[in-house]
């Protein structure tokens, strides 16, 4: 390798064909380009579908309830399960090791909030504490809901970015005023923001027994949501909350009397369930993407061993000579897997360094939905370096095992 | 050959009932019929015959770079059979020199990189290479054309360049496939004084050549026809330095 020779017999041969040694370059540089890019790709999906999940916490589970749509226990379908504080209560004193945070929602579809002239239609919700965590919502002013709030049954809400920009004009400080719910006065003590976006923050919260009881709940509940406690790695904890949402689910088809596979009734929604199966998707996408990047290299990796045999077939003389002159049929194969080795290094480094850039000066700038910041890491570009110098070593191996088998007697003969 | 002092000079190369033939499609060519033929050392012999002769053949044999199909071939004292590439190639290396009629130069190295090469093949390190392989081009007289290469030189200039090149591994016996093959009388005569003056310093040569005088100026001259030797005489040798 650090033969100084060999490597002026190296030089010495590319100088005399830079044209072919710059086409079959370009070929492989083009090959490891387009894995690089790809794969760049493949990482920006993940970012951006990652960031889909920055919405709540990724690893909560929700918990509603439907019409039943079997007949169970001489009970007709079509009946409406509707949850109550009790079931919070049971689940939450059940399972009070395993969660993390947790909260019941009692939801008030399109409860018009004015303040003063001006007038919106949110979601309200009533919801505990805990519902801030859950939500990953992260106060901007004031604070969130607590526990005396809650104990309290103060008329307190909690409003979004997006309602306070709509509600309060010029800039006016929320905090302390009364904003009307459905024609019934709230305090404001707090704003928040939402990694959800607008959407997420066109909504107001306030204390769940106080929405129950002023907006004729009773003890009823639309949602239960949950965060469990965390756990090593990503496997555990879909085991556990897999665990957990077939606890609770048979926990509550017993209590309302609901047939084990009446799946309308009672929908337990794992975000981690979710996630995995995104995650089994890009997994996939990735793997494609390696896929197709490889299959490229391979494109240019038999256009390297091509041009190598055609480079084995000119010196074939040359090689006779050698041989006659005492060269070691080693020394042959080692001097054409050099060349060919060093062709495919090069300019493969030339398709990772010019992809790279590509990625690092126009990825930023990519954004999309479904495609954020597209970069590589070190290790990708490792191993794409270290599929190259492989790469190079087969294309050369044919015409090197060629050319080893020239036999010196050619040298002798003239043309 | 000094007779005269009881000392024998050592036998370099023995051929004994060596045959050779060659598949052609269905037929088989036998080109070497039964060769027996001996070279001492500091011969200078010339092997002569037409084309189809076999001399070819005999001389790719004795190079190695063939292998007879029965009969025995012995080196030195040293049988040469059998041999893997690997240990054909250590032998050509160390043992024998080669010259070529289209001399065989490599194109993209200098006069002085390409006496240089057997040596490389040897393992002899860099600097010593070079000041060997100057050596030998100052003894063909091509000292100051170290430095350029093959196709900035004459014919006759390439000719010594091989012959600086196979002489650099300092091999027991030098191979000349029609070494005045590609060049005109006067140069050929050129060469064949420095190949004459290498077998004065007592260096074993063969000389493959159909040109008569050329083999004149050898000391023996073995002529095969329909791959059979049927003369072997020794001749007085022509000076090639009284022919230019």
């Amino acid at each position: 390798m650090f033969d100084l020779e060999r490597w002026q017999e190296i030089f010495e041969t590319i100088s005399k064909n830079k044209l072919r040694t710059f086409l079959t370059g370009v070929s492989v540089a083009s090959g490891i380009f387009i894995l690089v890019v790809l794969l760049g790709i493949g990482k920006g999906m993940q970012n951006g579908i990652s960031s889909e999940f920055e919405n709540d916490a990724s690893n909560i589970l929700y918990i509603w309830t439907g019409v039943t749509s079997k007949e169970y226990k001489g009970l007709n379908p079509g009946r409406r399960i509707v949850l109550h504080n009790e079931d919070y209560n049971t689940t939450v004193a059940n399972h009070q090791d395993e969660l993390e945070y947790k909260s019941s929602i009692y939801r008030i579809w399109n409860g018009s909030v004015t303040y003063k002239k001006e007038t919106g239609s949110y979601r309200v919700e009533g919801v505990l504490p805990d519902y801030q965590f859950l939500e990953n919502a992260s106060m901007v002013q004031g604070r969130y809901l607590n526990e005396q709030d809650v104990n309290g049954s103060e008329k307190y809400v909690v409003i979004g970015n997006k309602v306070k920009t709509d509600l309060f004009k010029n800039g006016l400080d929320p905090i302390g005023k009364y904003v009307q719910v459905s024609g019934i006065n709230f305090k404001v003590i707090g704003v928040f923001s939402d990694p959800g976006g607008e959407r997420e923050e066109s909504r107001v919260f306030m204390p769940l027994p106080t929405a129950q009881r002023v907006f004729g709940g009773y003890d009823e509940l639309q949602n239960l949501s949950f965060t469990l406690e965390k756990e090593e790695n990503f496997d555990a904890a879909l085991a556990a909350s897999q665990r957990f949402s077939a606890k609770l689910e048979s926990y509550l088809k017993d209590k309302y009397n609901i047939a084990p596979d009446d799946n309308s009734a009672v929908t337990v929604n794992n975000s981690l369930e979710n996630a995995k199966r995104f995650f089994d998707l890009m997994n996939m996408i990735r793997l494609f993407f390696w896929g197709v990047g490889i299959c490229t290299i391979v494109a240019g990796v038999v256009g390297v061993s091509n041009i190598m045999l055609i480079i084995v077939k000119e010196r074939t003389k040359e090689i006779g000579v050698r041989k006659a002159l005492g060269a070691q049929p080693i020394s042959i194969i080692g001097m054409v897997l050099h060349e060919s080795i060093f062709v495919t290094t090069i300019a493969g480094f030339v398709g990772l360094i010019s992809s790279l850039a590509l990625l690092e000066f126009v990825g930023p700038l990519i954004e999309t939905q479904y495609i954020t910041n597209p970069s590589v890491n070190f290790n990708v570009a490792l191993s794409t370096v270290f599929i190259l110098v492989i790469a190079g070593a087969l294309a050369g191996f044919f015409p090197a095992r060629r050319a080893a088998k020239i036999k010196p007697i050619i040298a002798l003969r003239d043309e | 050959m000094s007779c005269g002092n009881y000392i024998f000079p050592a036998i370099m190369i023995e051929i004994q009932d060596l045959h050779k033939s060659y598949k052609m499609g269905h037929n088989s060519l036998h080109v070497l019929k039964g060769i027996n033929f001996s070279v001492k050392e500091g011969e200078l012999v010339s092997i002569m015959g037409s084309s189809g002769s076999g001399k070819s053949t005999l001389l790719n044999i004795l190079g190695m770079l063939d292998e007879a199909d029965s009969g025995s071939y012995t080196l030195d004292g040293l049988p040469i059979k059998n041999l893997n590439e690997k240990i054909a190639a250590r032998y050509r290396n160390k043992f024998l020199g080669f010259i070529f009629q289209s001399f065989n130069l490599i194109s993209y190295k200098s006069a002085l990189d390409n006496v240089a090469l057997p040596l490389y093949y040897q393992g002899v390190k860099r600097a010593e290479r070079i000041d060997k392989a100057m050596a030998y081009l100052e003894k063909v007289g091509l000292a100051k054309w170290a430095g350029h290469l093959p196709n900035e030189l004459s014919g006759g200039q390439k000719q010594r360049v091989a012959i600086a090149r196979a002489l650099a591994s300092d091999p027991k016996v030098l191979l000349a496939d029609e070494p005045t093959g590609a060049l005109d009388t006067k140069t050929s005569y050129e060469v064949m004084d420095l190949i004459q003056g290498i077998n004065d310093e007592g260096r074993t040569i063969l000389v493959v050549t159909h040109e008569p005088d050329i083999a004149n100026m050898t000391k023996r001259i073995v002529n095969l026809k329909d791959g059979l030797i049927i003369d072997d005489t020794k001749v007085e040798q022509v000076r090639a330095l009284s022919n230019v």
